[in-house]
């Protein structure tokens, strides 16, 4: 296991333009901090939104890892050419020739992707601690500790989209295409989810109870967004008369519906590589 | 003597078309085999089946008896296919510790196959520098790094320049002499006659012969003889029980044997008949002739 790990830290460290997609994307993490300093003013009103409560635990918790998953895109370009760079300099081919198994250039591949999720996760709790312990109005160890299962959310939810995106590396083999195909396929689930909500189902729950098992969608249900549940939004939407009842926690179905792809990405993956001539 | 790679009646199927068609031979230890056929003829294909990168339809194949896996047995084995891959952006260095990470050999011979191949004064330049005939070198680096027990080497002089392929070959010549099993696959039949003992030779997949380089073909040679009288001169050879075919070209005679004999035999029999040549010479045919008389007799076939 060490030994793949090594493999792939080396293929990865001597390319200038993986290091700065990585460390972009790690400064780009704590940039969650700036929030906190943005102000503006609207006529008499100061308004300043670290005062907003969005840094408190444990809502911050649900915020920063709503925000942080964004950035993942940044890590999914890397991961995709790491795919996709083996088949056009023709490394791979090599790769197995000189003794590496299908298997275990697929495992080194996987293991790459956990340990990145794996550091994007402790790396958030680190800045998460670090900005609610600076402005949230509460500090008791009880308060801060709850709703830590947004965090193995954000980790399953960041391994299933790398997942998909090392799939994707493998299946189109150029990463231009495959970031493209990636594009195409979200559009794909809106243009399904948008057909079965306002055509077929119309006016019921069913266009989201089928929706939930497609890869992407099901990612992005992991983590509801957090904004409609701050104070103010609230406020202001029981001003208007509507009630907002969404339900912002993380279940277990959900997770093992991302699970699920994640283990069919890499077998999808592995039989494509061994299926395949190269 | 040790086998190392025996293939039985391996085949590939890409769609219609059948690359390689039941092809069986075997790879014995110490010997400098070469796997010669024109292009198209399966040559990479069956390498790429040997080495884990191609999918078989049928038949198999066993490195070192069937004592490991494929992928095992490869890390002791050192191949370099069509034209060489590493990154381009790490440098000659960087990507032979890959291959020694991959491998699972340490990385102590690093400096000392660069030095071998003649690519130490540019271990750290990218390899996306390198000119062809350096990238082939350093191919070949990658392929010692394990100390192989096999080396197979594909076209490795395809595209160098006469200086790149006269490297490449004493590169070639020096593995050989110390001991090292090689298996070379090329289309060229001057590079298979200078380094290889022994020759599978293959067309359109299918195995037209497979031993020794001198033993392509059961033949015992053949006089290149002129005389004054060459009307004479052929009747003569005509009437010679040990003469088969004879055939006239540019003024020369040439008569194929069907038995051995030796120069002075000849020599001493046309004179007893009165007849005195101005030339003599016995030959062998060249591995090109050989190469050119069996590929015929197939499609005569």
């Amino acid at each position: 296991m060490l030994r793949l790990l090594e493999i792939e830290y080396n293929k990865l460290r001597y390319s200038r333009s993986a290091r700065i997609l990585i460390i972009t994307y790690f400064i780009l993490i704590t940039f969650i901090a700036l929030i906190a300093s943005i102000e503006f003013n609207i006529g008499e009103i100061e308004f300043r939104v670290a005062d907003q409560g969005i840094f408190n635990f444990p809502y911050i918790w649900h915020f920063n890892s709503y925000i942080a998953a964004i950035l993942k895109l940044f890590l999914a370009i890397v991961i995709v050419s790491m795919m996709s760079n083996e088949y056009s300099n023709r490394t791979i081919k090599q790769n197995l020739i000189d003794g590496l198994s299908k298997k275990e250039f697929i495992l080194s591949k996987f293991l790459t992707v956990l340990v990145f999720s794996g550091i994007s996760t402790l790396f958030l709790f680190i800045v998460t601690m670090i900005l609610g312990l600076s402005f949230s109005d509460f500090n008791e160890l009880s308060i801060i500790f709850s709703d830590l299962e947004y965090l193995l959310a954000y980790f399953v939810k960041l391994t299933g989209f790398f997942a998909f995106c090392m799939f994707l590396g493998i299946l189109v083999k150029r990463s231009a295409f495959a970031l493209g195909f990636l594009v195409v396929w979200a559009i794909f689930e809106g243009i399904v989810h948008a057909i079965m909500e306002f055509k077929l189902f119309k006016g019921t729950d069913l266009a989201s109870s089928i929706m939930q098992f497609f890869p992407l969608e099901s990612m992005s249900n992991l983590i509801v967004e957090p904004f409609s549940r701050l104070n103010a939004v609230q406020a202001a939407a029981t001003q208007i008369g509507s009630e907002l009842n969404k339900d912002y926690g993380i279940h277990w179905y959900q997770l093992l519906i991302v699970i699920a792809w994640i283990a069919i990405f890499v077998y999808l993956s592995l039989m494509l590589l061994k299926k395949r001539d190269l | 003597m040790e086998t190392i790679l025996s293939l039985n009646n391996l085949t590939k199927k890409f769609g219609g078309l059948t690359a390689v068609d039941n092809l069986s031979f075997s790879i014995e230890k110490g010997n400098v085999y070469g796997i010669l056929g024109p292009n198209g003829s399966g040559k990479s294909t069956t390498l790429g089946m040997v080495l884990n990168v191609v999918n078989k339809t049928s038949g198999d194949f066993q490195w070192f008896d069937g004592k490991m896996s494929t992928h095992q047995a490869l890390k002791k084995v050192g191949a370099i296919i069509e034209h060489p891959n590493f990154y381009p952006y790490m440098t000659a260095v960087q990507n032979l510790k890959l291959v020694c990470k991959i491998k699972g050999t340490s990385k102590d011979k690093v400096l000392e196959k660069l030095e071998i191949v003649g690519l130490l004064d540019r271990k750290d330049s990218k390899f996306r520098t390198f000119s062809l005939g350096m990238k082939q070198r350093l191919a070949i680096a990658s392929a010692l790094l394990n100390d192989p027990e096999i080396l197979i080497l594909d076209e490795p002089t395809n595209g160098l320049d006469p200086q790149g392929i006269h490297q490449i070959r004493e590169i070639i010549r020096k593995i050989a002499a110390g001991g090292t099993t090689i298996l070379l696959a090329s289309h060229l039949l001057d590079e298979v006659e200078k380094v290889c003992s022994h020759v599978v030779i293959i067309r359109k997949g299918k195995k037209l012969y497979s031993g020794p380089v001198d033993e392509i073909i059961n033949s015992f040679g053949f006089f290149e003889l002129k005389a004054t009288d060459m009307q004479k001169l052929e009747e003569l050879l005509g009437t010679h029980p040990k003469i088969g075919k004879i055939t006239t070209k540019e003024e020369t005679l040439t008569a194929f044997l069907e038995e051995p004999m030796e120069a002075n035999e000849i020599n001493s029999y046309l004179f007893e008949k009165g007849l005195s040549l101005s030339y003599l010479n016995k030959r062998k045919e060249s591995l090109e002739e050989q190469f050119l008389q069996l590929t015929n007799q197939t499609e005569q076939n």
